[in-house]
């Protein structure tokens, strides 16, 4: 099993509700977010072309951020999601400075947060805030590894790209173009 | 002997337990990504109460979750609601922050300095009642009832419209006509016989090709709307998008206009033009349904791409290129309305080209156009016929804005202002969720009217521009904390929403129904309230539907099927009568002629911005609602500020960087009274600026959105006021950079 999330830039027109939606849902401090959105525009006036996302943790397969932990708080859970102990978390930062993706913050109380796929509603068989919320309906999470699931087969079918692929962080967040 | 379970270890176990969990989960069947059960959530629905929002006017239907000590944690919105389709906007979903927010009027207060000096008193709900009631008397007996208004925007303008009605007052406005969507629906009443209303009749989900106007959809958050947009953006729409401003809209477009602005009126016209002249309109359609074909036909001759592309920058080939699109998809086009479109004073006119291309375009009552809503029929409470009032707003307008058909809130305002020759001024006001010194153009006008009143009362959860020059403040309770009127919905299917408290009151504040209803006491109108409590009230009004109270706390939101089969009235070409003068659609207005008013739009030229200034355009984010959600601490922290687009070509002109500070000054001298930072950006014209409405707030008493960000309204100083209806267009104004702001004063 490996957990994943499609987002369709296409669709996604930048309101930033699945930003909200994660704070409350998650109770991150205000001040503070596990998910922002990125609106680039290229060209010139008047020839543009302008790409939105909603940008988070990528749960990479390859995480740099488990390598570089010295207590093992960052780790691989369920299906793959990249997860934070906090108890075991000493907050030394060492993640935050190996994510090439920015996802991680320190929590007021001294650990290390970000993105959880929100993995208590994923057991209780519920979407992920950001992808329940979506008015848009631009966000698809799911199980990769099965070939019958919505996410694999939107991805199978649209063409996509990752963040920063020369990584080498084989990122489980999809954008799709 | 075992290794005793460490702390550390137990939760690691407890993470494993639960990642078997997932496997095993009933509830979601990963094969499909379907959820199986909704609703049976343990532990992540432990208590929910209905609500429908009130951060702004579309009004979704959604669920307050408590956590677990019984406090507010999180909305969502409610599976079943037309409106949302179970999944609200950040707004919404940030809605919580507006019961959180310690910024909140807390308790009654009185006055005791000068108007605007901002010094008050607290005071009982006793001793604020009697205050309001001695004066609203005193204004009865020396000049009238008529001379009491109410402002009002929110679901607390019924009950306090009951009040003023009661009392013998009909001078009741809402900001959201004259200064929002009201010549949209003059000229579309004026060709098709009905409005669009809220939320739009447009039929977005099922559309083949989309044309919007200046209207920037994803960035208006109108959540319904948005979803249809992206939902025919996926299935290939065409999407064509006529703005000064390259918007999220824009780069979802096919085709982007970016039309030098004030001149969408050519673009119209000449849309029309190639319309009629390459015999692209819905002939069958125009010829059974259309009265005043031909006049439009002439009218429109000279009127030709080549013409409108010296006025609006839009090369012919474009025109006619994007007119074909639009033919290709009739009947499946809107040429959509818009919702503000308040902009250069000839916008009622402007609506009309926009109705006629529909007419010609055939998409009015047809699928992919614009859809019959339904409306379910919901009784209001018995009462005894309100007194007939000697005098309403239109009195203080002869021979004026003819085809307004509500009250102004500007015409209000202007009424208040003395040494107008007429015999009755309004004397009093009570302003209830509007911040109208941000919301009505012409500042200077306002604080004149303000001035001269003898009574301004405001009713809001938070202290705004407006509270500072009230009289009384009565601290209203947000919309989480309350019942109210049932929302009833007209849509595809009509519905109605429940909103029940989902917490108690916060601090000493109380509901729009509670207020009207002991005020209506006071006054000696207790006739008119004739329910001791809103629960009864409302359980009375839905045990007259066949409903009941407990029944709708259980759904929030109960759908009512259509009576008949007709979505789409005018599929199949049946006959039909539309409530116009004719019964048909009339390209040619015959209610604007026998009012004076042109019966065919023309195109006027408008000024243009003097050398070393750029049209000032303002529009919406997703995240905030007006002024009213700028000091909400969730949707604060999503955007702080607004900020002025500038063309980089400009900024290299002035030497504007991104972030730095400026001033702006308009062509009145009227300079913003705080600085707002440079975005520079491709994404607009080098003749305009833009930013965000409703930020620059100058109350100290917003500790976060104080002086946060620059003030559109501020410098909205010129109006251009729409003869049909009164309507004050906003987008005739002018700025230029100022590096530096003004002095400060000393206060």
């Amino acid at each position: 099993m490996r957990y994943a999330m499609a987002i369709d830039t296409k669709r996604c027109v930048g309101c930033s509700d699945c930003v909200v939606a994660c704070q409350t849902e998650n109770k991150v401090p205000i001040g503070f977010c596990r998910d922002w959105i990125v609106e680039t525009t290229t060209g010139t006036y008047p020839q543009l072309q302008m790409e939105i996302r909603s940008e988070r943790c990528n749960h990479c397969t390859d995480a740099p951020c488990v390598r570089a932990c010295p207590t093992k708080a960052s780790h691989y859970g369920a299906g793959g999601i990249v997860t934070v102990d906090h108890e075991e978390c000493i907050g030394c930062k060492a993640c935050i400075a190996s994510c090439p993706y920015d996802a991680r913050y320190v929590h007021p109380e001294g650990y290390v947060d970000k993105c959880t796929f929100c993995i208590h509603r994923v057991e209780q068989g519920e979407h992920p805030a950001c992808v329940a919320v979506c008015p848009t309906h631009a966000m698809t999470f799911g199980d990769m590894d099965d070939r019958m699931s919505d996410i694999f087969k939107l991805v199978s079918r649209r063409k996509w790209k990752t963040l920063i692929p020369e990584a080498g962080t084989r990122p489980n967040i999809y954008y799709l173009i | 002997m075992s290794k005793p379970v460490s702390r550390r270890d137990f939760i690691r176990l407890a993470g494993l337990g639960a990642a078997g969990l997932t496997v095993a989960s009933p509830f979601f069947d990963w094969k499909h990504g379907e959820i199986l059960a909704r609703d049976t959530m343990p532990g992540l629905y432990t208590k929910r109460t209905p609500t429908y929002c009130e951060v702004c006017f579309w009004m979704c239907a959604g669920w307050v979750h408590h956590n677990e000590d019984g406090e507010i944690w999180k909305i969502t919105g409610n599976e079943d609601d037309p409106h949302c389709n179970g999944r609200f906007c950040p707004r919404g979903t940030g809605g919580v922050g507006m019961y959180y927010d310690e910024d909140r009027l807390k308790t009654p207060l009185i006055r005791t300095e000068e108007r605007g000096k901002q010094v008050f008193r607290e005071a009982s709900w006793d001793e604020a009642y009697t205050y309001i009631a001695e004066k609203m008397n005193l204004i009865k007996e020396k000049w009238g009832p008529e001379c009491m208004a109410l402002f009002t925007h929110g679901s607390g303008g019924h009950y306090l419209g009951n009040l003023l009605r009661a009392f013998g007052s009909n001078n009741i406005a809402a900001p959201s006509y004259a200064q929002c969507r009201g010549p949209r629906e003059v000229g579309f009443i004026g060709t098709f016989g009905e409005g669009i209303d809220s939320p739009e009749r447009t039929d977005i989900r099922d559309t083949k090709c989309l044309v919007l106007i200046g209207s920037h959809i994803g960035e208006n958050m109108h959540n319904g709307q948005v979803q249809e947009f992206s939902d025919a953006v996926d299935k290939g729409a065409t999407i064509i998008t006529v703005d000064p401003r390259f918007s999220i809209a824009a780069g979802k477009s096919k085709f982007w206009l970016p039309i030098k602005p004030a001149t969408d009126m050519a673009l119209l016209l000449a849309w029309i033009h190639v319309l009629i002249y390459d015999e692209l309109y819905d002939q069958k359609y125009v010829e059974k349904y259309a009265y005043g074909f031909d006049e439009l036909k002439a009218h429109v001759k000279t009127f030709t791409p080549e013409w409108a592309y010296g006025i609006t920058t839009i090369h012919p080939h474009i025109i006619r290129e994007t007119a074909r699109e639009m033919a290709n998809a009739s009947p499946s086009v809107i040429v959509h309305p818009g919702r503000h479109v308040t902009w250069y004073g000839d916008d009622t006119q402007r609506e009309r080209a926009i109705a006629i291309l529909n007419a010609l375009l055939g998409s009015w009552g047809r699928r992919g156009g614009f859809y019959n809503p339904a409306k379910p029929s919901v009784p209001t409470h018995p009462h005894p016929p309100y007194p007939k009032p000697k005098r309403d707003w239109r009195y203080a307008f002869p021979d004026k804005y003819k085809l307004a058909g509500l009250a102004l809130a500007s015409g209000l305002c202007d009424a208040t202002v003395p040494g107008v020759s007429r015999d009755c001024n309004v004397r009093g006001w009570i302003v209830n969720g509007t911040n109208l010194i941000q919301t009505l153009p012409d500042q200077k006008n306002t604080l004149a009217a303000i001035q001269a009143l003898e009574l301004i009362v405001v009713i809001d959860t938070m202290p705004m521009e407006i509270t500072g020059y009230a009289d009384v403040i009565l601290p209203e309770c947000t919309y989480l904390e309350r019942y109210d009127d049932l929302r009833i919905s007209a849509h595809r299917e009509g519905s109605i929403a429940l909103r029940v408290p989902a917490a108690e009151k916060k601090y000493n504040t109380k509901s729009a129904w509670e207020m009207a209803r002991e005020l209506g006491m006071k006054l000696g109108l207790a006739d008119y309230f004739p329910f001791k409590t809103q629960e009864a009230e409302l359980d009375w009004q839905l045990k007259e539907m066949g409903l009941s109270l407990d029944e709708m706390r259980k759904i929030g939101v109960k759908k009512f099927p259509r009576p008949a089969d007709d979505l789409y009235p005018l599929e199949g070409l049946p006959d039909y009568e539309f409530y116009t003068n004719t019964g048909k659609i009339e390209l040619y207005a015959t209610q604007f002629e026998a009012e004076g008013y042109p019966a065919l739009p023309t195109y006027t030229a408008h000024e243009e911005p003097p050398y070393g200034f750029y049209r000032l355009i303002y529009g919406r984010a997703p995240m905030h609602t007006f002024s009213r959600t700028g000091n909400n601490p969730n949707l604060f922290d999503l955007m702080e500020e607004n900020v002025v687009w500038v063309n980089p070509k400009v900024a290299k002109e002035w030497g504007l960087r991104n972030d730095q500070p400026v001033w702006l000054e308009n062509q009145d001298g009227v300079i913003s009274s705080s600085s707002i930072k440079v975005r520079v950006t491709e994404r607009i014209r080098f003749d305009s600026v833009y930013m965000v409405h409703g930020f620059g707030h100058t109350n100290a008493k917003l500790s976060r959105a104080y002086g946060r960000g620059a003030s559109d309204s501020e410098l909205i100083t010129r109006v251009h006021i729409d003869p049909e209806m009164g309507g004050t267009g906003m987008r005739g104004n002018f700025v230029t950079f100022r590096l530096e702001g003004a002095p400060e004063v000393q206060s």
